[in-house]
């Protein structure tokens, strides 16, 4: 789905509707991985009710936004989980949705096989039992295999194994290519972000930089793994890898949190890249007329970036990466591939702190609930 | 679905139901439901002919119609290639 720049910065000015957005049904969750992008744990009391989450799938159907990615939090925890999405499906909006797997128990998984235009991702951020649990709890690496085999039992067809690379990840590549093999399953690869609390892990879980390199090489030899675009920072180190390559917060996705808060991308649960709430005027006015997302559409300076020979390959790199990190979004990604962005940091401001937090406030274990 | 490379424009083709077709200011945007696959066309022009391909039993002749001629031979590599992604069906 490669892009030539003409196309490209037609995109960085924005499309009159995004071509797919994340939504995050629910901030609850029954883990509390330690890198969660939105700082998951508890039920916000405010998030949208179930009339209000179809009429929010009707506005998106209108819109024809093609596909939704359902998240959370854990989306399986909201009671009309399958009314939603069977909702979305029924008006042809694509829905694929991110899960922990620890309640895709096999009637989930037969049903989830019945349904055309939805396509299952299964988080599992370590090949063995060991590597996953230290970052997504204990126990929860044999639930999300659980999952798999229900899937696979149930014929569900190649479901998606979501891995978010991690310094301690990135060398069981090759097992987890073997891993997708024993499913049938794609495998997808996302960048770990300093968002939500991701930041109070990104130094120590981060993959080093020679690792980064090995990474873009193995994905370059592997076109059909997914990113979702996540790595496009790294494609200033040759040819493009698959994707837009480009930043498409407020441009050509976005985020519906659980409350109806729009922000710019998943990245960025931020006060400061709110770009309003679907339950002011609708998503698409929020869309449209936000003035943080026409801010984003502008084609800002490239600052520190400007002059470098492979500004047009990474295009600066995430802005939800400088961010957290306290860097200006007119400097370098903090993991730009010829360590701009570690001479950025030593100058950078202190790390804005994540709002709003859902953290549950004192850790639990798989095993003490339900 | 896919066909080989040198799909016969003398057929009538269509969009396939299969996919979701949206206008934007360059041209449109389509999503493949069953490839789970974004394509781009890129000029409202192919638009307006991949929109026109249902009133014919030949897409070579809505070409001939609806292109200038200097430029008809890039739109018919163009209607290849939504062929081969599935975008067009035969009908």
């Amino acid at each position: 789905m490669g892009a030539e720049s003409s196309l490209r910065t037609r995109f960085e000015r924005g499309l009159g509707a995004p071509i797919c957005l994340t939504w995050e049904l629910t901030y609850a969750c029954n883990l509390a991985c330690t890198h969660c992008l939105s700082s998951s744990g508890r039920r916000d009391p405010r998030e949208l009710d179930t009339a209000e989450a179809l009429a929010l799938v009707d506005e998106i159907a209108a819109m024809q936004i093609f596909y939704i990615n359902v998240g959370g939090g854990e989306p399986m925890m909201r009671e009309d989980f399958f009314t939603i999405v069977e909702h979305a499906v029924a008006r042809n909006v694509g829905v694929k949705f991110s899960t922990n797997g620890t309640r895709l128990d096999a009637a989930a998984a037969r049903r989830l096989a019945a349904t055309d235009y939805l396509d299952v991702q299964i988080s599992l951020d370590g090949i063995d039992a060991a590597t996953n649990d230290a970052i997504r709890g204990a126990g929860s690496y044999a639930r999300a295999r659980r999952a798999m085999d229900n899937l696979k039992d149930a014929g569900f067809g190649p479901f998606k194994i979501s891995v978010v690379m991690t310094r301690h990840n990135v060398d069981q590549l090759n097992d987890y290519e073997a891993l997708a093999a024993h499913y049938g399953a794609q495998l997808r690869l996302t960048r770990l972000r300093p968002s939500g609390r991701g930041a109070d892990v990104w130094d120590e879980l981060r993959p080093r930089a020679a690792q980064n390199r090995d990474l873009y090489h193995w994905l370059r030899a592997r076109p059909h793994v997914l990113t979702g675009d996540s790595f496009f920072h790294l494609s200033a180190l040759g040819d493009p890898l698959e994707g837009l390559n480009l930043c498409g917060a407020g441009r050509v996705v976005c985020l519906i949190d659980p409350v109806g808060d729009v922000y710019a991308c998943p990245f960025v649960i931020h006060d400061q890249f709110r770009a309003g709430n679907v339950r002011d005027a609708g998503f698409a006015s929020v869309w449209r007329e936000s003035e943080l997302f026409r801010s984003l559409r502008e084609l800002g300076s490239a600052g520190a970036c400007t002059s470098c020979g492979s500004f047009d390959a990474c295009r600066g790199g995430c802005m939800a990466a400088k961010f957290f990190t306290g860097l200006e979004l007119s400097d370098p990604d903090p993991e730009c591939v010829f360590g701009h962005g570690e001479d950025a940091l030593r100058s950078a401001r202190e790390r804005p702190a994540p709002t709003p937090d859902h953290s549950r406030r004192v850790p639990l274990s798989l095993s003490s609930r339900r | 679905m896919t066909l080989l490379a040198g799909a016969d424009l003398s057929r009538a083709w269509a969009l396939s139901d299969r996919v979701s077709l949206r206008e934007e200011s360059f041209g449109a945007l389509v999503y493949h439901h069953d490839t789970r696959r974004l394509v781009f066309l890129k000029s409202p022009t192919l638009v307006d002919l991949v929109r026109r391909l249902d009133g014919y039993d030949n897409a070579l002749a809505a070409i001939d119609d609806v292109i200038e001629e200097a430029a008809r031979p890039r739109y018919q590599r163009a209607l290849r290639d939504l062929i081969d992604s599935g975008v067009l069906d035969g009908r």
